[in-house]
């Protein structure tokens, strides 16, 4: 039997057309005996009648897997006859590709924030898709921002003006929402020179593919091989769209997140705790937690409103609206701006909460009710401090004294927003120097938690804390509250918690010593003796 | 303006012990003046920072754990120290040239002051710093991971059992693509434990950090960093079992505390709370142990106990009776049983 006959045309024309590349050897000297196109592209070595070139092992094994021209290669050999056997030859370059657009999912769909979802395209790009690779983002008030990274350099990034664009070949049509233009009609000479920095070299070969986007590209990749040989193949540029696909849809779910951010924080704004103000004469100190909720807004609330117009008092609220979540924040923040106007014309606590219960009956919708406590605050004689509070259906508040003695305030009445008629019975108190009002929400008293987990926090524990925190500042106080009851639930909580402290701060020693005058402490006097150093005149 | 030569500090043990006085006085405004005056004199906000206010506060938790001071007196202390902290912010300022990272206090960690201090350190560095807080639910962290895209996260962690929730913190942020340097002590003796949980870093104090995240930080490219798929649980069924029976570890525990324990039959109210706060805490460090697979955190919890509960007079036996009870429960769990007998074995003879 010979083997080196050449085979009849018909069978070559069918070997030839095959997609599957292979390589047909004779069994006894191993030589090749016919190769097809598939064949000849990944090994062009293997030629007729020459002995079966590298990398296809003669070692007899009957598979491999090689590096091979830039190409990863396997191969398996079957026995075609007795005196043949053929190698089936793979591309294995592919699943690289796969692997690159599996990586690329993953980096991509990590982050839900525009620059990120950004830095990451072109990171990836760069790495494997050319040697330098820009994100150009639609132009927003004729400016376009651009990211661009080159391998082994920082990523880089600027804004451009919208009429140069149109100075990258296809940049124009890929940001007007066109089809993507092959490589091979972009002319990289035409490429300006700011669009690769200086020392990148000549742009070989240009490609610009559209970031699909939510109904209008969400930007264009721009890609540049250097040197005079680059170019991109349609492979190359196949898969640089399917990864500019993806890139695409994660750059316009950023944006997407980032517009519902934008409006969900200007919506937020006004029902987040305010920051509180520093009057001359007692400290304020407030905390607020909302239950497991991302946004930080809930049904508990509380408010301060400074002096103005009739009112010569600080005006304090603290209150719950039934229920939890975005609902019960929006009541909140319609119970607070009632409050504002209310206290330009009522300031006795206990007659804002009659008006504030007659305007929530007629303004709800559905059924709401509030607990809240109303009260207003001022600077008595010898550093106290009077308080004069209303609660409508809420916990009483509590006052820790000097010899740590923790008193409810009396006052009583019933929920705000369901009844036609309401009782408010006010009280007052005052607060000597160091000694402390507490307002707060049911929210840490009902905390459960403990050992069994199923307790509530309850007053017990909460008037026993805050007998512990005698002599503390306000904000420490609330601190520490907060602290314990985060500790009883280990971080189980499920229900707002609200705390506003009021507290007639402390003589401080200062004033004492020095009779008031502003004398500075002796060690701040130490630290500028000891420690003089001379000074440069110039 | 340069500080004198021979002096490495300038923070002078003068000043420092003056310090120290007016935070014990609870002085916020003589403490924010102090402060004041040494910026006037010229002296590095870092070295205010660090060796001033830094080192105030490792005293305040000295003197706490020597039972000479009070958790109210502690925590006034502390609020000075925020105040003097927040002196030195207000007056220096320094161009952001680095990133931007976010800091935060895991989840039920609440001591935030160093956290603080870092957040400030950064700052003078050049940093762009979001500090989020002490006790920062994951979900909130990870939101502002979302909103604000930062370069790095450094979460920080003072105690060993909230371990489990950092583990979750730095898992949630490596899935976000970001590196994070975690610090404090909760993260053990040299951070040993930080890169088992997946952290890229650890720093063991704030000018470690500011030092670390200054060179070859953030890493490059993300693909340094693999998703840790075969880290992302760690923990085993020792570990559920003991979260999820913790209530009645500890109801079991105490109803047979009386006859193990005879005194503990006149218990008051007070005292039975404690007690079962006590036996918690076992249960939690004991949890945290397990759940990263290091007995060293069992272990230093009850050479630290021991510690504290020798400064205020309470007997050796209290503990015992307290590591016997709960282990006397966990017959079945290997690991837990072992770290539970070391510890036994190690407590001083009564």
């Amino acid at each position: 039997m010979t083997t080196r006959t050449a085979a009849p045309a018909l069978l070559t024309a069918v070997f030839e057309a095959a997609s599957e590349a292979m390589v047909l050897c004779s069994a006894a000297d191993g030589t090749v005996v016919l190769t097809n196109e598939a064949a000849r592209r990944l090994v062009p070595g293997a030629r007729p009648g020459r002995p079966a070139p590298a990398p296809l092992p003669t070692d007899g094994s009957d598979s491999f897997q090689a590096e091979h021209e830039g190409r990863r290669l396997s191969g398996t050999r079957r026995p075609v006859d007795d005196g043949h056997y053929a190698w089936y030859l793979r591309d294995r370059t592919e699943s690289n590709d796969l692997a690159f657009l599996a990586e690329a999912g993953r980096r991509l769909s990590a982050s839900l924030h525009v620059r990120r979802c950004i830095r990451t395209t072109v990171e990836l790009a760069a790495a494997y898709l050319a040697d330098a690779a820009m994100v150009v983002l639609p132009p927003h008030r004729r400016q376009s921002d651009w990211t661009r990274l080159l391998p082994g350099r920082p990523v880089e990034e600027g804004t451009l003006r919208e009429a140069t664009l149109g100075e990258v070949p296809g940049l124009a049509e890929a940001l007007g929402g066109f089809p993507p233009i092959p490589s091979r009609w972009l002319d990289p000479a035409q490429a300006p020179a700011w669009l690769v920095p200086a020392g990148f070299g000549p742009v070989g070969a240009l490609l610009v593919i559209p970031l699909p986007g939510n109904a209008e590209p969400a930007g264009a990749l721009i890609l540049a091989r250097c040197g005079p040989q680059a170019r991109f193949t349609a492979a190359d540029e196949a898969l640089a769209r399917v990864f500019a696909a993806r890139a695409g849809a994660a750059v316009a779910a950023a944006v997407l997140y980032r517009d519902q951010v934008d409006t969900a924080a200007v919506l937020q704004a006004d029902l987040l705790p305010p920051e509180l103000p520093q009057p001359d004469g007692f400290e304020l100190a407030g905390s607020y937690q909302a239950a497991g909720d991302a946004l930080r807004i809930g049904g508990d609330f509380y408010d301060v409103f400074t002096p103005s117009g009739p009112a010569t008092d600080t005006m304090i609220a603290l209150g719950d609206v039934c229920g939890t979540g975005p609902e019960a924040a929006v009541l909140t923040g319609k119970v607070r701006q009632t409050l504002r106007a209310l206290r330009l014309v009522r300031t006795e606590p206990a007659a804002m909460l009659t008006v504030l219960n007659e305007a929530l009956l007629q303004s709800a919708r559905t059924p709401r009710f509030v607990t809240m406590v109303v009260g207003s605050v001022r600077r008595a004689d010898h550093g106290r401090v009077r308080l004069d509070l209303a609660s409508g259906g809420h916990p009483a508040p509590l006052v820790l004294r000097g010899d740590g003695r923790v008193e409810e305030v009396p006052t009583s009445g019933t929920l705000i927003g369901v009844l036609p008629r309401t009782v408010v019975r006010p009280a007052s108190t005052e607060l000597a120097p160091g000694e402390l009002c507490l307002l707060y929400s049911d929210g840490l008293t009902e905390a459960r938690g403990g050992p069994t987990g199923a307790e509530q926090f309850g007053e017990d524990r909460l008037h026993q804390t805050l007998a512990e925190c005698r002599g503390m500042p306000g904000a420490a106080t609330v601190d520490r509250l907060r602290q314990v009851v985060a500790d009883w639930t280990r971080g189980g909580g499920s229900d707002d918690i609200a705390m506003l402290a009021v507290r007639a701060p402390d003589r401080t020693p200062l004033s004492l010593r020095g009779g008031g005058a502003p004398t500075p402490s002796p060690y701040v006097a130490a630290a500028r003796r000891g420690d003089r150093r001379p000074r440069s005149r110039s | 303006m340069t500080a004198p030569g021979g002096v490495l500090t300038p923070i002078t043990r003068r000043v420092a012990d003056g310090y120290l006085q007016l935070v014990a006085d609870g002085d916020e405004v003589g403490a924010t003046r102090l402060v004041s005056a040494l910026l006037d004199d010229g002296v590095a906000a870092q070295r205010i920072i660090v060796d001033l206010i830094g080192g105030a506060q490792r005293r305040v938790g000295e003197l706490w754990e020597a039972n000479e001071w009070s958790v109210a007196r502690e925590h006034a202390a502390t609020a000075v120290g925020e105040r003097a902290l927040a002196t030195v912010a207000a007056r220096t300022t320094a161009h952001a040239t680095r990133g931007r990272i976010a800091l935060a206090c895991v989840d039920g960690e609440w001591h935030g002051l160093p956290a603080r201090m870092l957040a400030e350190l950064l700052r003078l560095d050049g940093w762009r710093v979001d500090f989020l807080g002490a006790s920062v639910p994951g979900r909130h962290l990870i939101v502002h991971l979302h909103q604000t895209g930062p370069d790095a996260v450094a979460l920080s962690c003072m105690l060993p059992t909230r371990l489990p929730r950092a583990h979750a913190a730095i898992t949630a942020c490596r899935a976000a693509g970001l590196p994070v340097i975690a610090g404090g002590r909760g993260f053990g003796p040299g951070g040993r434990y930080a890169e088992r949980l997946g952290a890229q870093a650890w720093a063991s104090t704030g000018e470690e950090a500011v030092a670390r995240l200054a060179t070859d930080w953030p890493p490059r490219t993300l693909s340094d960093l693999p998703l840790p798929d075969d880290e992302s649980f760690l923990g085993d069924e020792e570990y559920t079992h003991l979260v999820r029976s913790r209530p009645q570890l500890i109801k079991t525990a105490m109803d047979r505390l009386a006859t193990v324990f005879p005194p503990a039959a006149g218990y008051d109210a007070a005292q039975i709370e404690s007690t079962s706060e006590d036996l918690g805490h076992i249960a939690d460090f004991l949890a945290a142990a397990l759940y990263v697979g290091e007995p060293a955190i069992f272990q230093d919890f009850v050479t630290w106990t021991t510690t504290v509960l020798t400064s205020r007079g309470v007997p050796a036996t209290a503990l015992r009776t307290g590591l016997t009870l709960i282990h006397d429960q966990l017959v079945d769990f290997p690991a837990a049983t072992a770290m539970l007998n070391a510890a036994l074995d190690s407590l001083p003879r009564t």
